[in-house]
């Protein structure tokens, strides 16, 4: 039988020959990720436990993951003390992929499961975090489930109860134009699909365009692909796959390549030309409110954010240092920047791009969350309004149900940052 | 019966649920106090107790979208209140399932703030308006979850079925 990706995922995962939509598999996890939340999952852990008479123990300590990312350093004694009591379970169980508050490997875990190797082509991979759906850029099924579904995870090394989702194949040609990159793609798509166009399937992503794109335009995609209700977005794995593997993530072991077999049943097809796409902004305050930044109008920025899990990486470092290298940010605009680990961090510092955004009159932070969903710093003022390279504009979002946030690429951010309003970088400063 | 005390739109986020800004409180004995904080007279009114237990929350697409934080499904836990929605995200349904939180799946469903619903296994009767909308079977997928009474329970007695498969080997 003939079968997408995730159906070939998860009938290794579960070691049958064929599995297809609509099936019920509970499959092995390869790898189940936790950041701060954590803190819950070891409580619902515990709780299982409860009256058993076992003893709580986690079903394979190399195959969880720990990163400390979402309020880092503390910001308040409440996540100090989570933060403290994840270290202690850490260390008590064993769990060697822990990325504690440190310069040296430190990170948003949607980068740190990437750079370091820790996720594979067609594995299985569950983390307590929706944008678990990046990892679908190296080829895993990647996605998003809850504290007590984590706890499950640590207890059994399965997921249960899967339902096998259908899959939406998405095509992409055409050659992106200048200063339009991967995040105008993933908006595009979305203000197409809806919020919900995706909701309960897999976006699979294939097309001449995606060959060409680099693995952190993958992530961006894969990242963001949630926010069209996807459980994963899933890239087939490609030459650029194994690259990124071999010479970022310095992996040694084997790699099991393969893709959807030709033939695979989808549950719809969507074409898309990018040469025909501008520069998108998601306005608020939902993601699929998306319009091309020449039909925005004007609109005046008090906070402009680099940064994140969708757009924290060294290319996206790249174009804003660039476009504002010798130049000054608006006054009246503040920018921040969050790396999204501290490896980017250290490149970007060598390469200069630091200097250069720091010089313009931007804020550099340290990697992590940051204020994208406004529970640590970078909070907006009432009626204020950002611009911002994260990936949810909801209401309250950046820590303000009376402010605005605008999403976009780190092109328009950055071009946007020197006119003070939304600006579309193709045309430059004012 | 039970009655309508909120009326919400489409694509209600976890962040309108339950803020970003109180995540740091996780556990479910907790989470309550900060059940829809973004909208205070209706977050004052849960917590002095003016929402009696099984009072219905009724919403249009999407409900849920955004953030896998359990602390949304646990806030209305806490409350023991009934979601009702055209339908639901992923995560959040799922987190519901997992912690005993009733949702409806119901397309069509049309209702107003203090209105009476009947929910029945296969429809809504709204007996303020009289019309019915058929509801929508959950993922079949996650029953056995709902009938062990929850995610906990469930793991837990498939932990005991395999230590004691275990003994026996």
């Amino acid at each position: 039988m003939a079968m997408t990706m995730v159906e070939k995922i998860l009938a290794r995962a579960t070691g049958q020959k064929a599995v297809k939509a609509g099936d019920v598999v509970e499959p092995k996890v390869s790898l189940a990720m936790s950041h701060e939340n954590a803190a819950l999952v070891i409580n619902q852990f515990l709780e299982i436990y409860k009256d058993t008479g076992l003893k709580p123990k986690v079903w394979d300590p190399d195959k969880i993951a720990i990163i400390l990312d979402h309020r880092v350093p503390a910001e308040s004694a409440k996540t100090a003390t989570n933060q403290k009591k994840i270290r202690e379970f850490v260390a008590a169980q064993k769990i060697k992929k822990f990325h504690d508050i440190r310069g040296d490997e430190g990170g948003i875990c949607h980068q740190i499961l990437p750079e370091n190797g820790y996720v594979l082509p067609g594995t299985v991979v569950v983390g307590t975090d929706s944008h678990t759906t990046s990892h679908g850029a190296l080829g895993a099924f990647s996605f998003g489930i809850g504290a007590t579904e984590m706890a499950s995870v640590w207890a059994l090394g399965r997921v249960l109860n899967v339902e096998v989702p259908k899959t939406i194949k998405v095509v992409a040609k055409g050659k992106f134009g200048r200063y339009v990159l991967p995040k105008d793609f993933i908006l595009y798509l979305i203000g197409k699909i809806s919020a919900e166009g995706a909701n309960f399937k897999v976006l699979e992503y294939h097309g001449p365009t995606i060959q060409k794109m680099p693995t952190s335009g993958r992530l961006t995609v894969a990242n963001m692909s949630v926010e069209a209700g996807a459980t994963s977005g899933i890239f087939p794995p490609d030459e650029e796959t194994l690259r990124y593997l071999r010479e970022e993530a310095k992996v040694k072991g084997p790699i099991d390549i393969f893709g959807p077999d030709p033939e695979a049943e989808y549950d719809q097809v969507i074409e898309i030309n990018v040469s025909e796409i501008e520069p998108m902004v998601a306005c608020p305050h939902t993601v699929d409110n998306v319009k091309p930044v020449s039909q925005v109008g004007r609109v005046k920025v008090d906070q402009i954010v680099i940064g994140s899990c969708t757009n924290g990486r060294l290319d996206d470092l790249a174009v804003a240092a660039r476009l504002l290298k010798g130049k000054k940010i608006a006054r009246g605009t503040r920018m921040l920047v969050f790396p999204a680990s501290f490896r980017i961090y250290q490149q970007a510092l060598q390469l200069g791009y630091l200097a250069d955004l720091v010089k313009a009159g931007a804020v550099v932070m340290n990697p992590g969350c940051g204020c994208c969903l406004g529970v640590h710093e970078g909070a907006l003022g009432d009626g204020e309004v950002a611009l911002s390279t994260t990936n949810r504009n909801f209401k309250g979002r950046m820590g303000n149900p009376k402010a605005e946030v605008y999403l976009c690429s780190p092109a328009v951010a950055a071009a946007s940052a020197l006119t003070g309003y939304i600006t579309d970088p193709r045309k430059g400063g004012k | 019966m039970a009655k309508v005390v909120l009326k919400l739109g489409d694509d209600i986020s976890t962040d309108i649920i339950y803020p970003g800004r109180y995540m740091a409180t996780v556990l479910p004995s907790e989470t309550p106090q900060y059940a829809f904080a973004d909208l205070p007279e209706f977050n004052s009114k849960l917590k002095s107790g003016q929402i009696p237990a099984g009072s219905v929350i009724v919403a249009g697409k999407n409900f849920g979208c955004g953030s896998s934080r359990e602390q949304a499904a646990s806030c209305l836990k806490g409350y023991d209140l009934i979601v009702v929605a055209k339908n639901f995200a992923r995560i959040f349904m799922q987190n519901a399932i997992n912690l005993g939180l009733r949702l409806v799946v119901c397309p069509e469903i049309e209702a107003e703030e203090g209105d009476e619903l009947e929910i029945l296994p296969d429809k809504i009767i709204n007996k303020t308006s009289g019309k019915e909308f058929k509801v929508e079977a959950l993922p079949k997928a996650r029953q056995a979850i709902i009938d062990a009474g929850g995610l906990i329970a469930y793991t837990r007695q498939r932990l005991l079925a395999r230590a004691g498969s275990r003994k026996k080997a």
